[in-house]
């Protein structure tokens, strides 16, 4: 007796599965009625990503048949070496959940490298890198060491690539939503900002440099992403203006930061990450940010930077 | 927004700068000239937009991206992320800069058989003026009656091909058999010429800019009659035994038969599809509820588009202008179909 109705709640079970799976069973989208409150597409018609804007599950139904493959860069260089448990173990609770997904930890203490648990179909590798005695340095040297591991390895490895920063922590769900060509975060300092106020590199001797009547949002470097070949042209492009500008004895505002933003002007990306997706611990909440994704922990600057 | 330029133009009289305050006065004028003339003809006041439109060449200029402040009154993105394209949400001088360095060439198919011939005239000349001005475009005209095909002046860059397709005395016929002819097309000639394509239908004029905002990957409209309804009410293909089924819980839009667009390529397997999906049909002596746009909406719900264009761009004429369609594009214009179809 218990036998077949377990066989019967199993068969129900079956048929729904099967349903769902076949069939395309969400909401029906509206045509009129979404959130008033923020701005859903840039001028140039890329999604901004809000909560509220997409559908989960549809979009999950669309990128998991794809058998994806997602790289997800980490620069862990000196002291912070010590982010890297919190940072792996939140990304394994919240990103790109049930993807498969390579992490590269760039690090020059290999041995601190903690071990945390992956599941299948998600695979840590370690790649050695110098450390530095400035902070800068080591921040903007990032896009020449992701410009070579891409050619070295990425490449054949992964469709997709992020490259985040460590020092932050993985709160809610970060999934395929975020996937396409070229895709860029909006800094949660500068959202509500006019052009004029952005941290731009305003030296026209630099090769970051952004007039003051130009640009379209702040763009943060904790976070870019993409189709590997397309963040490959930006890494190479960025690190050939940081050192064009090194020969020149000038160092960009925000390093890589500004360089990125610079790129961005120019080649517009095809999806942006709302502040959910890059947010700061120092910052309070805003209305506007329903959901915290993946935020900056509070740390102190001068304890574990290598210079001021 | 202009209150901004008046304070531009303050803090530059501050600095003793006089000639840019005497330019951005003589621009102020402009734009407030211009805004006069939009409110005297009752157009939608895109303040932000129309000084982009005095400002061809420095675009950027003046202009601040709000992240939060936008349209509230329509949804500009699919729940899987693709954009609706509503007037308003983008920036057409913006997106020129960015596809024309491109050099595209854009395939436009239009089929006009029997009695359809005479909606040629006004379908060519309103492109001309409306449909992607400026950039390379190549017509490709269907039709049984190449004699009947009117000689319109087309601006540089653009041309026309007349491409004779056999007639039928059913308009359903017409309008399935599409599909097969595009596709053959594509592989006979369009692939070779154009990056992307769009396929129109002819009964329909142009009243407004249709630009490259339109482009991408798989593009489709959604039906200007069904832009409110609930998708138990959409007039997809309801009987399980046909390739065009959807039924009554699943559906994201209704989207118009009369325009397809996207990469060539993209758009080559969507015709492929729906022609097998149709003559399969037809093996089992089934006609869908509306032709070859029931296996359309069947196909793009199992491939969604990448950008779906708003009613402002598929209207139509016998339909009272609504409150969200702030731009009618391109509409079928009013017809007797009783007298211009070789059936009922």
């Amino acid at each position: 007796m218990r036998f077949s109705s377990n066989l019967k709640q199993f068969v129900l079970l079956l048929i729904v599965g099967i349903v769902l799976l076949l069939g395309l069973l969400y909401k029906q989208p509206s045509v009129l009625v979404g959130r008033t409150d923020v701005v859903a597409v840039t001028p140039w018609l890329a999604p901004i990503v809000w909560e509220g804007t997409f559908d989960p599950d549809l979009i999950d139904m669309i990128y998991k048949s794809m058998n994806l493959t997602i790289a997800t860069t980490v620069f862990a260089v000196g002291k912070y070496v010590r982010f890297l448990r919190d940072f792996l173990e939140t990304a394994e609770k919240h990103f790109m959940v049930d993807f498969n997904v390579r992490y590269y930890v760039f690090t020059d203490r290999p041995g601190d490298v903690p071990s945390v648990n992956l599941p299948q179909g998600r695979h840590l590798s370690v790649i050695q890198v110098p450390g530095s005695n400035r902070w800068q340095e080591i921040s903007a040297r990032r896009m020449e060491i992701i410009q070579t591991a891409i050619e070295r390895q990425i490449r054949r490895e992964a469709d997709y690539i992020f490259c985040l920063d460590v020092d932050s922590k993985f709160h809610a769900h970060w999934g395929a939503e975020s996937l396409g060509r070229l895709v860029a975060v909006i800094h949660p300092w500068f959202y509500l900002a006019t052009r004029e106020h952005f941290t731009y590199e305003r030296r026209p001797a630099s090769t970051a440099y952004i007039p003051m009547d130009e640009g379209d949002y702040y763009y943060a470097g904790a976070m870019f992403g993409g189709f590997v070949e397309d963040v490959y042209t930006l890494t190479k492009v960025c690190r050939n203006h940081l050192e064009e500008d090194a020969r020149n004895s000038i160092e960009a505002l925000w390093q890589e930061e500004s360089h990125l933003n610079r790129y961005l002007l120019y080649n517009k990306p095809s999806k942006l990450l709302s502040p959910e997706y890059q947010w700061d611990d120092k910052k309070t909440k805003t209305k506007e940010v329903k959901v915290i994704r993946f935020s900056s922990v509070v740390k102190n600057y001068a304890e574990i930077r290598p210079n001021v």
